[in-house]
């Protein structure tokens, strides 16, 4: 077995359960201060790693240590630009890792600098979006530096002996759990679009630039970017940062009914999407899935029919400001954290409602 | 060309109960499965397989009651399958997992020959982590392409393949070298319906079994708990909200009434709704 570049790290003293017991070791004292990578592809700053800023000051206050964002790109344009992004969501420092192998995401090239990166400057907390990038980098940083990972978590706290605590849903979203990494750093985790708020943006609020060069020519990556296929603009599911959702369940009964759904989401000018069963069976597609393995969204009004509120659909659709909630069954768990709640059978209530919003919208805008 | 695909056994979750008072998992009875995201695994390597020749090696971890998803997977055209079982991986967490699988995956390599692409599902539905894979492929020192939509050119000669990967807002077209990690996205395939041969050939294979030791795993410390950087520190249920639920009364009510009821309700919680909607509906 060929091994990563880096050495182990020696296992804390033997006696009791490893990894139970607090003792960093000695190399890892002087790692400080709370890390996001700021995604930029094609130029753009991915919003979730901007809402991490704004959990990341959090942590960074509460441990009484500096946020600093990462930026990794292609050129010093699209380095500046993230920068300014990153100060004005809350970044103290931003490090910047500027060279044409970085243009386009490559794990090769992103996990070289990533991990030249966290061992020149230490830090204790790594935090990256749980995207395709994110988690395609975040896995093979943290085997390479061989620390702890948590996937798409739904809650960042820290506890009270100053250790990262990350919260996520557990088996297949049935409860929840919160995992510590005790012995290792830094401490690493992923989080996933619209879990967490946006936070208010600070124009002007600037901050200090840490450059760190990257010693990697073209010749010597393997992995080529031959080119780049850009989805249809009708292809993309807004669903995520739709301010109206409407999404189904398998209380629907059929792929047919699902029609419904889409109906009353068009009246009402927002998107739709549904459960994961639906999903399995063929009745949407992936991009529409609403829940812990697929979209979080924090929509104004979210409706929900014949969806029974599993918890890894619970955390997908917590921030919405309200939850309406349509289901036959009188206890399914949807009704425990739904703000309206109506006992019905949504294939008769759905059509019914579309009637109803259709109607007083076009009454009231023949009146206005 | 001998392909590896790695899989995982995990409870069917769609059937996961959760005790009402202790909030513990009833684990009984809950029936296990194929990881489903393995499935276009599976299916995509069977393919090469069927396209190029050689074989197909299913590679799972876990208890001893994982062979059945091994010989399922025999079922579906599966060459040969391992499974690595020993209680000092009990407790892994992805990156011990890691380990144990690409020690595995190395003695696989030797025994019956050294796979120039490696499959996994983007990830699990129980741990729904996405890391085992990136883990494999850093281990092993494999090229990692994750989120594969399509392969779009396989040589086997020139040791180069090309793939569509999932990225955001688009598909990337990357070239790369073999050896190579794979991890296929959903939707992308569908798992075919084992021949009747295929059934007789998997009820009546013998799947091999390796211990820690048989796979060559001497760093007992990188397995297991020891070998796990995070803790489970607690496992609970969600609190549920503070507030009620605001039930909308149903009885007696027509469809059309009820939905005058909801629509009233909804706007009455958020006035301003309204105002976006018909600021809306005048913009059509």
């Amino acid at each position: 077995m060929s091994d990563a570049p880096n050495a182990q790290p020696p296992k804390p003293a033997a006696g009791g359960r490893a990894g139970t017991k607090r003792e960093l070791p000695e190399r890892f004292k002087a790692y400080k201060h709370v890390w996001v990578v700021i995604e930029c592809e094609h130029g753009a700053v991915h919003p979730v790693s901007l809402e991490l800023l704004g959990e990341g000051r959090k942590l960074a206050d509460k441990r009484g240590v500096e946020l600093a964002g990462v930026v990794l790109s292609g050129d010093s344009l699209t380095a500046a630009q993230t920068a300014a992004a990153a100060f004005e969501h809350g970044a103290d420092l931003v490090y910047t890792v500027t060279a044409p192998v970085l243009a386009h995401y490559r794990n090769e090239t992103y996990t070289r600098a990533m991990t030249d990166l966290v061992n020149t400057h230490q830090p204790e907390i790594l935090l990256l979006g749980a995207t395709n990038l994110g988690r395609d980098l975040a896995g093979s940083v943290a085997t390479t530096l061989r620390t702890g990972l948590t996937a798409d978590c739904t809650e960042l706290a820290i506890d009270d002996e100053g250790s990262l605590a990350a919260t996520r849903p557990t088996f297949g979203g049935s409860l929840l759990c919160t995992i510590l990494t005790l012995n290792y750093r830094p401490q690493m985790a992923t989080v996933r679009p619209r879990v967490m708020a946006m936070p208010a943006r600070e124009p002007g609020r600037w901050g200090r630039i840490v450059e760190h060069p990257l010693d990697l020519a073209e010749d010597d990556v393997v992995t080529k970017v031959l080119s780049f296929i850009a989805d249809r603009e009708s292809d993309k599911a807004q669903l995520a940062y739709a301010d109206i959702v409407v999404a189904g369940g398998l209380g629907l009964r059929s792929a047919e009914n699902f029609q419904l759904v889409r109906a009353l989401a068009e009246v009402l000018g927002g998107d739709y999407g549904g459960s994961r069963p639906l999903v399995q069976k063929g009745w949407i597609t992936a991009d529409r899935q609403i829940g812990q393995t697929g979209k979080t969204i924090r929509p104004k009004l979210y409706i929900a029919a014949g969806i029974s509120g599993a918890i890894q659909h619970r955390v997908g659709v917590e921030g919405a400001d309200t939850i309406v909630a349509i289901n036959s069954d009188p206890n399914a768990p949807i009704f425990d954290f739904a703000h309206l709640g109506v006992v019905a059978d949504a294939i008769e209530l759905l059509p019914a409602l579309t009637r109803a919003f259709q109607a007083h919208l076009s009454v009231n805008r023949l009146a206005g | 060309m001998h392909i590896v695909v790695c899989m995982k056994q995990v409870p069917d979750s769609a059937q996961i109960r959760v005790h009402p008072v202790t909030n513990t998992i009833m684990r009984q009875g809950v029936p296990t499965i194929i990881n489903p995201y393995d499935l276009f695994a599976l299916e995509e390597a069977l393919r090469l397989r069927d396209r190029l020749g050689g074989e197909v090696t299913v590679l799972t971890m876990g208890p001893p009651m994982a062979e059945d998803s091994l010989r399922k997977a025999l079922t579906f055209g599966a060459d040969r399958a391992v499974l690595l079982t020993d209680r000092a991986f009990a407790g892994s967490d992805t990156l011990a997992t890691s380990f144990a699988l690409a020690a595995a995956l190395d003695k696989v390599g030797r025994e019956f020959g050294v796979p120039p692409i490696v499959f996994t599902g983007k990830q699990t539905i129980d741990g729904d982590t996405a890391q085992v894979g990136p883990g494999i492929a850093k281990r092993l020192g494999l090229n990692q392409l994750t989120y594969v939509a399509r392969i779009a050119d396989l040589d086997p000669a020139a040791g180069t393949i090309t793939v569509e990967r999932r990225a955001e807002g688009g598909l990337q077209v990357l070239q790369t070298r073999l050896p190579v990690l794979i991890t296929m996205l959903e939707g992308v395939n569908e798992i075919r319906r084992g021949g009747l041969d295929d059934a007789y050939r998997a009820a009546r294979a013998q799947v091999v079994r390796w211990s820690a030791a048989d796979a060559g795993i001497t760093d007992l410390a990188s397995c297991g708990l020891k070998g796990s950087p995070t803790i489970v520190k607690k496992v609970f249920a969600p609190q549920g909200r503070a507030e009620q639920v605001r039930q909308v009364p149903t009885i007696d009510r027509s469809a059309d009434e009820l939905a005058a009821d909801v629509m009233a309700a909804i706007f009455q919680t958020q006035p301003a709704l309204e105002e976006d909607l018909l600021r809306f509906a005048a913009g059509q």
